[in-house]
C-alpha cells in the first residue's frame, strides 16, 4: 500500500505544479510534496525492515533491504534539495536568469523525476525499470537547459543524444534478457519480473546473457557517467542550475548503478564466472583515474565537482565489481556519503556562485569573510568528499581500498594515486575559494544552508558510529548483492 | 506451407528496412527524410502484423497498430509541421560525404550478420534469420546519428535506431511484453514532445537548428 504513495505523491505534484507552479508559493509547494513522499518512503521504508522483502501488486513491486535503502535516500536527498532550491531559485529569479514560466517547468518537471527515480528503483520488471530509466532523462533535459543560454542549450543536447543513444543500447540488452528468460518462464509479462528471473537464473543461457550484460553495463553505465561514456555529466552538472546539478549528482548516478546492479546479480547467477565482475573493475577503475587526472584542469567549480562525481562513481562500481561482503557493504556505505555529500557541496556552491556573479574558481575568494555559513559548508563538504578521517568517506574509502589490497593488489596502486591526485587537486582549488582576500559582497539573502549542515552532519556521525539496525541493513544488502 | 509463404513476405520486409536504412544515410534533404522514416516505420508495422496473424500472437496486433499509428501517421505529420514552423525545409546537409558512409555502412551490416549469428541460431521464431537485419538497422541507425549535424536528422536517426530495436524485439521473442512496448511508446512519444520544445529554444538562441555552433563545451 505505501508504495502507492510513495509513487503517486510526486506523480500528483508533478500534474498539480504544472497546472499552479507558477504561483508566488510554488516553491513550499514543491518542497510540502516531497516532504510527503519522505514520509511515504519512510514508512515503506519501516515496513521493510519489520517484515523482510515483499511483493506488491501482483509482483509488480518488488522491495528488499538494497532497494528501500536507495527509496529512503532518494526521498530524503530528493526533500533537502526542495528546500535548498527554495530561496536558490527565487534569488535566480530576482537575477532575472529565470520567469514564473520556467519555474513552473522546473517544479512540475522536479517532482516527475523524483517519481521516474522512484518507479526505477521499486518496479519488480527489468521493461517497466528501462522506461523509468528514459523518462527519468526526459524530464531533465528541459531542466538542463532551463537558463536557455547557449551553452546550456548544449549541455541539455549532448545529455539528451548521449544518455538516449545510451539507454538505447540498454534496451537491447533487455531485449536480449528477455529473450534469455522467455525460454525458461515463457513468454509474456511475468518473464521480465526481476523476481522470477532471479529465481531460475541458473538457468538462463550464458552467452545471451554475457551479451546482454554488456550491453546493459555500457547503456546504464553511460547514466552512471563511467568514462569513456562520461562526457555528457560535467556539463549538463555545470550547466544546469544547481538543485538540478545535484540531484543529478547525488540521485540519478545511483539509481543507474542500481539498474547496473540489478542485471549483475542476474548474469552471475548464469555465467558462474567473474565477468561481469571484472568488466565492472574495469570501467570503474578507469573512470576513478581519468576523472582524478581531469579535475586537476578544471576551472569551472561545478565543473570540477562533477568530475569528482565521475571519481566516486567509478569508485563505488569498482567496490561492487569486486563483489564479496565487504566491498558490497562499502560500496552500498559509499553510494551514502557520496550522495549526502555531493548534495551538500553542490548546495554550499550554488550560493557561493551566485555571491560571487560567477562559476569560474578564479572568480570566487574568501567565501570565509564576506559569507561564512557558505565558506565552512564548502571547506566541511570539500574536506567530507575528500575522505579525510572523521567523515563517513573515509570509513567506505578506507573500506574498499583495503579489499582492493587483499584480493587485487594490483589495482591499489591506481587507486591510491587518483585518490592522491584528486585530494590536492581538489583542495587546492577550495582553499583560495575560501580563505582567500577578497572584495567579494555579501550575499543580500539568507542563504539555505540548512540542508548542507543536515547532509555534513549525517555523513559525520556515519564516520563515527553507524547505527547497529543500519549496518545490519547494508549488511543484508550487501549479501543480496552477492559476489 | 503457409507459413514459409508469409515467412517469405516477412523477409522481403526485413530487406526493404535494410535498403530504407541505406536510403536514410544518403539522404540530404530532411524532409526526405522524415518519408522515409514513415516508409520504414510502414515496413516495420506490415511485417508485424504479417507475424501476428502468422503465428497467432494476438499481441503482436498491438505493437503493430501502435508502430502504425505512431511511427506512419502522428511523428511524420508532425515533423513536417515542426519543419514548416521553423522553416527548414530547404536545408540540406552538405559536411557528409555519402560514397565513404556508404562504405562504412556496408561494413556495419557485415559486422551486425555476424554478432547477431550466434543468437539466432538459438531463437525459436520463424524470423530469426532476420536478427542481422534488425542489428544492422541499429548501427546504420548510429552511424546516420554521427555523420549529421542538424538537429532533426539526428533525432530521425535516433528514432530510426528505436525501429532496429523494435524490429529485433520482434525477430528474437515475438516482441517484448505488451506493458513494456507500451512504456517504451510512451516515451518516444514524449522524448519527441520535449525535442519539439527543445528545437525552438535552440532556434532561438543560435538561430540555426545547425549544430555546428554548438561546440564550446570541450575539455581544454
Amino acid at each position: 500500500m505505501e508504495i502507492y504513495w510513495v509513487l503517486g505523491i510526486p506523480l500528483v505534484g508533478g500534474v498539480f505544479l504544472a497546472l499552479w507552479g507558477n504561483r508566488r508559493n510554488a516553491p513550499e509547494i514543491n518542497a510540502l510534496f516531497s516532504l510527503l513522499t519522505l514520509i511515504a518512503a519512510a514508512w515503506l521504508t519501516a515496513r521493510v525492515i519489520d517484515y523482510g522483502p515483499m511483493l506488491i501488486g501482483d509482483g509488480w513491486f518488488f522491495i528488499d533491504s538494497f532497494n528501500v535503502f536507495l527509496v529512503a535516500l532518494t526521498a530524503f536527498v530528493a526533500f533537502t534539495t526542495a528546500l535548498f532550491s527554495r530561496p536558490y531559485m527565487r534569488i535566480e529569479k530576482e537575477h532575472g536568469r529565470l520567469n514564473d514560466k520556467r519555474l513552473r517547468l522546473y517544479h512540475s518537471s522536479y517532482q516527475i523525476f523524483i517519481g521516474a527515480m522512484l518507479l526505477a528503483l521499486t518496479t519488480n520488471n527489468m521493461g517497466i525499470l528501462w522506461v523509468s530509466m528514459e523518462a527519468a532523462t526526459l524530464t531533465t533535459v528541459l531542466l538542463v537547459s532551463l537558463y536557455r543560454t547557449p551553452a546550456s542549450l548544449e549541455a541539455a543536447w549532448k545529455y539528451f543524444i548521449l544518455c538516449g543513444v545510451g539507454i538505447a543500447l540498454a534496451l537491447f540488452g533487455t531485449i536480449l534478457l528477455y529473450f534469455a528468460a522467455e525460454k525458461i518462464l515463457g513468454s509474456g509479462g511475468t518473464a521480465l519480473l526481476w523476481t522470477h528471473l532471479n529465481g531460475v537464473k541458473t538457468q538462463l543461457e550464458p552467452t545471451v546473457l554475457q551479451l546482454a550484460f554488456v550491453f546493459l553495463l555500457v547503456g546504464y553505465g553511460t547514466k552512471v557517467g563511467l568514462a569513456p561514456l562520461h562526457s555528457w555529466l560535467p556539463d549538463a552538472h555545470a550547466e544546469g542550475p544547481t538543485p538540478v546539478s545535484a540531484v543529478l549528482s547525488g540521485l540519478l548516478l545511483n539509481v543507474a548503478l542500481y539498474a547496473v546492479m540489478r542485471c549483475k546479480v542476474l548474469v552471475d547467477g548464469a555465467m558462474g564466472t567473474d565477468l561481469a565482475g571484472n568488466l565492472m573493475m574495469g570501467f570503474g577503475l578507469f573512470s576513478v583515474v581519468l576523472a582524478a587526472f581531469l579535475i586537476k584542469r578544471q576551472s569551472d567549480v561545478k565543473r570540477m565537482f562533477a568530475y569528482s562525481s565521475i571519481e566516486h562513481m567509478g569508485l563505488i562500481t569498482f567496490a561492487f565489481g569486486m563483489g564479496g561482503a565487504v566491498a558490497n557493504f562499502a560500496g552500498l556505505l559509499h553510494m551514502t556519503m557520496h550522495s549526502l555529500t555531493k548534495s551538500a557541496i553542490f548546495f554550499a556552491v550554488g550560493h557561493a556562485t551566485q555571491s560571487a556573479g560567477t562559476q569560474m574558481m578564479d572568480g570566487i575568494r574568501g567565501l570565509i569573510r564576506t559569507n561564512p555559513t557558505i565558506g565552512w559548508g564548502l571547506m566541511l563538504g570539500t574536506i567530507a568528499i575528500l575522505g579525510v578521517p572523521p567523515f563517513g568517506v573515509f570509513a567506505s574509502e578506507f573500506l574498499i581500498i583495503t579489499t582492493a589490497m587483499h584480493e587485487h593488489p594490483w589495482a591499489t596502486p591506481f587507486l591510491l594515486l587518483a585518490l592522491g591526485v584528486a585530494f590536492a587537486s581538489i583542495f587546492g582549488k577550495v582553499q583560495p575559494m575560501v580563505f582567500g582576500e577578497t572584495e567579494l559582497p555579501k550575499l543580500p539573502h539568507q542563504p539555505a544552508l540548512t540542508p548542507v549542515f543536515i547532509h555534513l552532519g549525517l555523513v559525520l556521525m556515519m564516520g563515527l558510529f553507524i547505527p547497529p539496525y543500519l549496518a545490519d541493513w547494508y549488511r543484508q544488502a550487501a549479501a543480496l548483492l552477492g559476489g | 506451407m503457409s507459413l514459409t509463404y508469409h515467412l517469405q513476405i516477412v523477409n522481403l520486409l526485413a530487406a526493404l528496412l535494410l535498403l530504407i536504412s541505406f536510403a536514410m544515410l544518403s539522404q540530404r534533404r530532411i524532409v526526405g527524410l522524415v518519408t522515409l522514416f514513415a516508409w520504414q516505420g510502414a515496413a516495420l508495422a506490415t511485417s508485424t502484423a504479417i507475424v501476428a496473424w502468422s503465428t497467432g500472437q494476438h499481441h503482436l496486433y498491438y505493437s503493430a497498430a501502435l508502430t502504425l499509428v505512431l511511427k506512419v501517421i502522428a511523428m511524420p505529420w508532425f515533423f513536417y509541421r515542426l519543419i514548416k514552423k521553423l522553416d527548414v525545409d530547404r536545408d540540406v546537409e552538405t559536411m557528409i560525404n555519402i560514397p565513404t558512409t556508404m562504405l562504412i555502412g556496408i561494413a556495419l551490416v557485415i559486422f551486425a550478420f555476424n554478432l547477431a549469428l550466434p543468437i539466432s541460431q538459438m531463437a525459436g521464431t520463424v524470423m530469426r534469420s532476420t536478427l542481422g537485419i534488425a542489428m544492422a538497422t541499429v548501427l546504420l541507425a548510429f552511424l546516420m546519428m554521427i555523420t549529421r549535424s542538424k538537429a532533426i536528422p539526428q533525432v530521425i536517426g535516433f528514432l530510426a535506431m528505436e525501429n532496429g530495436l523494435f524490429f529485433a524485439a520482434t525477430s528474437a521473442t515475438y516482441g517484448m511484453p505488451l506493458v513494456v512496448e507500451m512504456g517504451v511508446a510512451l516515451d518516444v512519444l514524449v522524448g519527441v514532445f520535449v525535442l519539439s520544445i527543445f528545437f525552438f529554444q535552440i532556434r532561438e538562441t543560435f538561430d540555426s537548428l545547425d549544430l555546428k555552433h554548438m561546440e564550446k563545451l570541450k575539455e581544454r
